[in-house]
């Protein structure tokens, strides 16, 4: 990893935990990674990694009793305090998000335009409506949305106009930064692909940073052009969305990859387990229990994050470094605990 | 690694083999309520044609795949079979028993027989039943054991879906378990009676993408063991490609193509079909996908299109599709979204009111707005046509009047085009 500061964007050490009866679930814990003006970083996992979490998180959108720590530069500058009077202030202007259900985004009361013109109004109050309507048109139109709809209500659009008029709503104030979570889950297959063309069309014309949070790694490989995996809280493997797919460095990646359905499945592959307790996890690598290629090492110690030559950063101790694994580390694990289903995602 | 089972030269039509499921001219239309007056008045609202004229046969030992978006009618169909879907007209032929003339008694005999596995494992498991008291319900429902006979056969059945050892899930209640356990739990539950055939609606598509497989390949190997038959809906060609030894592609409750998996890959015909492959996001990265994706979303079944219900979507459409009055509409819209605000504005003012297009017709009225004649309205459509003289919207327009207060558009009469064989597969589509 190194530690030049670049970007837009740079997260260095996030840590959010959450208090619970148990004790502390670490949901995400030492995230690192930087983001470019208009490029798309997608974040995949199984449920339960930390994905949804560091999204909100980034914008401070976490419920109260969770604690907060790590180091965010924005724009060159530190980020104010997540969930902070100043951290509020860039929401919207600086900081946008993109939802899952498009529904229970749009007040079902209102007006498309009385969108554009209470959002617009909540950060510049002297805005008048024709500039409103100029600059929601403008994204409207990219988003396809035909300029004689303006005053119409939220239920006279369908589920793919509406998930579009939730980003024309997040874009319209021009954010750096927004996060999409799941954007494209509640639509049916051929909007998806739609709205994921659009995605990608958003990041040229508006040159707005994105943090794509989905489990369908298919959208990962035509809409982004860096993914993050992540595992137990933890990015294992991160880099160039095709050289991941191509040459998958971490095994977590690779069987990720290889028990998804896609149409060239001609066997069915899957990873046994599920993943780990958050609040009481396995010792050395989190995913050493479920791991076909576990060492003993991995048991033993976390593994070190490694920069490859492949350009991939990956937390893996296949990948070394040699001079830290002790003697007879690199034997294969042979008692791997014998996984049920009790353990099932 | 378990790799799909040989599909063992699963006809085309299941006629060859055992036909298990018959389905005739199949319908099953909802009336509309609509507000109080017009139901005071006894006006019509209209229906909603879910599933509207099926044919389809279901062999025994087969996966039949019902594949389209949502409002395709697939579940509907799925739901039919079971008794579940009031069916309107056409039948659904069981063994020796239609099932749409039955009720009571026989009704509840054939459920025995047909099982169905849900989407959502949380919302189809009750949060106040244990898994013991869910998996064995069905058996206590109708009668067929009780006691230490019930208690058997629910920890056998759970032996068989995984989760094992049985003991340590019988007194677990649903919210214990996670989306794979309890989509086995589920799975349990419909074969404890011993069916036949098994209607899994998307089964997988609400579990993580790390367990599909897992569920996909438990629902095999309990096809082989129990001599299942399924009938597997589902949005996700991907795993309908796997998994189904044919496949009917449905849209807006019509099957728009049918046949054997292979072949239907191999070769999609329908351009429905086509855009459905084109669609499924690509893992490999050393494809680039150019895809032509159909404009749109799935029409409303209250008022499909005419024609053939996919023509306002389809990128191959021609003359005999069925234009019609509400794709002037679209045309103009998507025309506006295309051109500078400044554009926009003028000429929402030479054209009028465009509401009324929406009533479905192939003759329209595009009226001129005040001000403004029909000359001024024409000079908007020909520059709409010289942007995108390739736009299949073109070829359905019959001629263009221009009057007074407007423009009239007349259409050529379009056609439903019926399911024909072509290749070794039958599709419903003018092209073929």
């Amino acid at each position: 990893m190194t530690d030049e500061r670049r970007g837009m964007l740079s997260v260095r050490d996030l840590r959010v935990w959450y208090g619970t009866e148990r004790g502390a679930a670490k949901a995400v814990n030492g995230v690192s990674f930087d983001l470019m003006p208009g490029e798309t970083l997608g974040l995949v996992g199984e449920s339960g990694c930390g994905k949804t979490t560091l999204g909100r998180g980034l914008l401070g959108l976490l419920p109260r009793g969770a604690f907060v720590d790590g180091d965010i530069t924005f724009k060159g500058k530190p980020m104010p305090p997540l969930g902070s009077k100043e951290h509020r202030a860039l929401r919207g202007t600086e900081l946008g998000m993109i939802f899952q259900e498009p529904m229970t985004r749009l007040n079902p009361l209102m007006r498309i335009s009385e969108h554009f013109e209470e959002t617009m109004q909540a950060h510049d109050p002297g805005i008048s409506k024709d500039q409103v309507r100029h600059q929601a048109l403008e994204v409207l139109r990219v988003m396809g949305i035909p300029p004689t709809r303006y005053r119409s209500y939220p239920h006279e659009f369908s589920g793919g106009m509406r998930q579009r008029l939730t980003i024309a709503l997040a874009l319209v104030l021009r954010p750096a930064f927004i996060v999409a979570d799941e954007p494209t889950t509640a639509l049916d297959v051929l909007v998806e692909a739609q709205i994921i063309k659009i995605l990608a069309d958003m990041r040229r014309e508006f040159d707005t940073a994105l943090l794509l949070i989905t489990h369908n790694l298919g959208i990962v490989a035509e809409a982004c052009d860096r993914v993050a995996v992540m595992y137990a809280g933890r990015i294992v493997e991160m880099g160039d969305a095709r050289s991941v797919f191509r040459n998958p460095e971490h095994p977590y990646t690779r069987e990720l990859l290889r028990s998804t359905i896609s149409l060239d499945t001609t066997g069915l592959t899957y990873i046994p387990g599920a993943p780990p307790d958050l609040i009481w996890p396995p010792p050395g690598c989190l995913f050493h229990p479920r791991c076909p290629s576990a060492m003993e090492v991995c048991s033993k110690q976390h593994p070190v994050p490694l920069q490859l030559d492949s350009g991939q950063r990956v937390e893996c101790w296949l990948h070394g470094p040699e001079d830290q694994i002790p003697a007879g580390g690199r034997e294969p694990k042979v008692m791997r605990e014998e996984l049920s289903l009790a353990d099932e995602a | 690694m378990p790799t799909k089972p040989e599909a063992k030269g699963a006809p085309h039509r299941a006629a060859h083999a055992e036909t298990l499921v018959a389905m005739r001219d199949l319908e099953v239309h909802y009336a509309l309520r609509g507000g109080s007056l017009s139901r005071l008045f006894g006006r019509d609202v209209g229906t909603v044609k879910a599933v509207d004229g099926v044919d389809l046969d279901i062999a025994k030992g087969e996966v039949l795949g019902l594949v389209g978006e949502s409002g395709s009618g697939k579940s509907t169909l799925g739901r039919a079979v079971l008794g579940l879907a009031p069916i309107t007209a056409g039948s659904i032929t069981y063994e020796d028993d239609q099932i749409q003339e039955l009720s009571g008694r026989r009704l509840r005999e054939i459920r025995r027989d047909l099982q169905m596995i849900f989407q959502d494992p949380s919302a189809a498991l009750n949060p106040a039943m244990d898994i013991e008291t869910a998996v064995g319900h069905p058996l206590k429902i109708h009668k067929l054991a009780r006691g230490a006979e019930l208690n058997k056969r629910v920890v056998d059945v759970l032996e068989r879906v995984g989760l094992s050892p049985p003991e340590q899930f019988l007194k677990k209640y649903p919210s214990d378990l996670s989306g794979g356990q309890k989509q086995r739990a589920v799975i349990a539950r419909s074969l404890i009676l011993d069916p036949v055939l098994l209607i899994a609606d998307e089964p997988i598509s609400m579990l993580d993408m790390s367990i599909r497989s897992k569920i996909l390949q438990l629902m095999l190997a309990l096809k082989a063991e129990f001599d299942l038959t399924y009938i597997y809906i589902t949005h996700d060609l991907a795993s309908a490609k796997f998994f189904c030894d044919r496949v009917a592609i449905m849209y807006l409750g019509r099957v728009v193509e049918i046949g054997n998996t292979e072949e239907i890959f191999a070769d999609p015909k329908h351009p429905y079909t086509k855009s459905l492959v084109a669609a499924i996001p690509d893992m490999d990265p050393d494809r680039d996908a150019a895809r032509d994706l159909p404009r749109g979303e799935i029409p409303d079944a209250a008022s499909p299109p005419l024609g053939c219900s996919f023509h306002p979507r389809c990128p191959q459409a021609f003359d005999r599709c069925g234009w019609e009055s509400r794709d002037l509409r679209t045309l103009l819209e998507s025309h506006w979204t295309k051109v500078p605000e400044s554009d926009y504005d003028k000429e929402r003012a030479i054209i009028g009111e465009i509401n009324e297009l929406d009533e479905p017709s192939y003759k329209s009225v595009l009226p001129a707005g005040p001000g403004h004649t029909g000359a001024d309205v024409q000079r908007v459509l020909d520059v709409i046509k010289s942007d995108d003289p390739a736009e299949p919207f073109w070829t359905g327009v019959h001629e263009r009047r221009v009057t007074d207060s407007g423009v009239e558009v007349d259409f050529q009469e379009g056609e439903d085009p019926k399911l024909r064989p072509s290749g070794g597969v039958e599709v419903a589509c003018h092209l073929y």
